[in-house]
């Protein structure tokens, strides 16, 4: 069965995520965050939690990239899915390198321009899509719909 | 209850302050989620945070919901079924980085449970509105529908368009 990690920080990413779930529990999903409570209260027992970092700290954003590795050399997934932010896009590098297809799912509050993320998994994921009609270009990021 | 949510990241005094004035003429406790914000409430009960299974609790008590326009929040009180008025921040009064809460509300407009207030004068109008809401219509969301059918599409074939 297909293998599939699902990377939501705390928050509304998390909340997109939950959205997906219908989906992405016809596959073998793992899904990994940044709080404990918000797997716990969704009923998901063996989520993995990663240390929450952003752009602007170096040492918290290698804790979690080391976090991430080991996560996805550990689950080998076949399939790496983030609505976001930061240590989602980590899971989605990982994969990359093991070989997994990878979908960076820009948060829907990304309404005027791609999170820095985002514009990132332009290059560095298998797709990369926007919520947002308007700020679609060429299918990089292209546009599948919107959870709002 | 009413309760009052900005989310955790940024402070939101405005909308802080504008229900705790308005706090006196309603007929039911509010509390506040505060974040990182100063203002000293006095008419409302605050809280700097709330753990989301508590915010949980919390909600099923609640008659309306008053938040700042993060998704999040949209998406809880979605799941919840309970009424949200939201008072987007400004860029331009240093509440966030951008617009993009703009941009959110402009999506939930007319919304069924969705009421939009974009300025302090028009929340008393806009919280007895929101008071007044019974039963949220059913919703359906097929632009919603559309990213769960492309994801699955993606999940097997790796290619997003079937």
């Amino acid at each position: 069965m297909t293998k599939v990690l699902a990377a939501a920080s705390a928050g509304g990413h998390w909340e997109q995520m939950m959205l997906l779930r219908p989906t992405l529990e016809q596959f073998q999903v793992h899904f990994a965050t940044t709080l404990a409570d918000l797997p716990k209260r969704a009923g998901i027992t063996d989520a993995t939690i990663l240390p929450d970092c952003n752009q602007d700290q170096v040492f918290n954003s290698l804790r979690c990239l080391m976090a991430a590795a080991a996560l996805v050399l550990r689950f080998r997934p076949d399939v790496v899915i983030s609505t976001g932010a930061a240590p989602g896009f980590f899971c989605i590098l990982a994969g990359r390198l093991i070989g997994a297809r990878t979908l960076w799912i820009d948060s829907v509050a990304n309404a005027e321009k791609l999170s820095m993320c985002g514009k990132l998994s332009r290059y560095f994921s298998s797709h990369c899509v926007t919520q947002w009609e308007h700020l679609a270009q060429d299918g990089r990021p292209a546009y599948i719909g919107n959870l709002l | 209850m009413i309760l009052v949510t900005v989310g955790m990241q940024l402070a939101f005094d405005r909308l802080i302050r504008a229900m705790d004035e308005l706090a006196p003429t309603l007929d039911m406790p509010v509390v506040a989620q505060t974040g990182k914000g100063t203002y000293q409430a006095r008419n409302i009960r605050t809280l700097e945070s709330i753990p989301p299974s508590e915010f949980d609790e919390m909600i099923r008590e609640t008659r309306l919901i008053v938040a700042h326009a993060g998704i999040g929040t949209v998406l809880t009180a979605q799941k919840f079924g309970k009424p949200i008025l939201l008072f987007p921040r400004r860029a331009a009064l240093g509440e966030h980085r951008n617009d993009h809460q703009l941009a959110t509300v402009g999506q939930l407009r007319g919304r069924p449970g969705v009421i939009v207030v974009e300025d302090e004068a028009d929340l008393a109008a806009g919280v007895a509105q929101g008071l007044a809401i019974d039963v949220i219509a059913e919703q359906t969301v097929p632009r919603r529908d559309q990213l769960r059918q492309a994801l699955h599409t993606f999940i097997v074939s790796g290619d997003l368009a079937g």
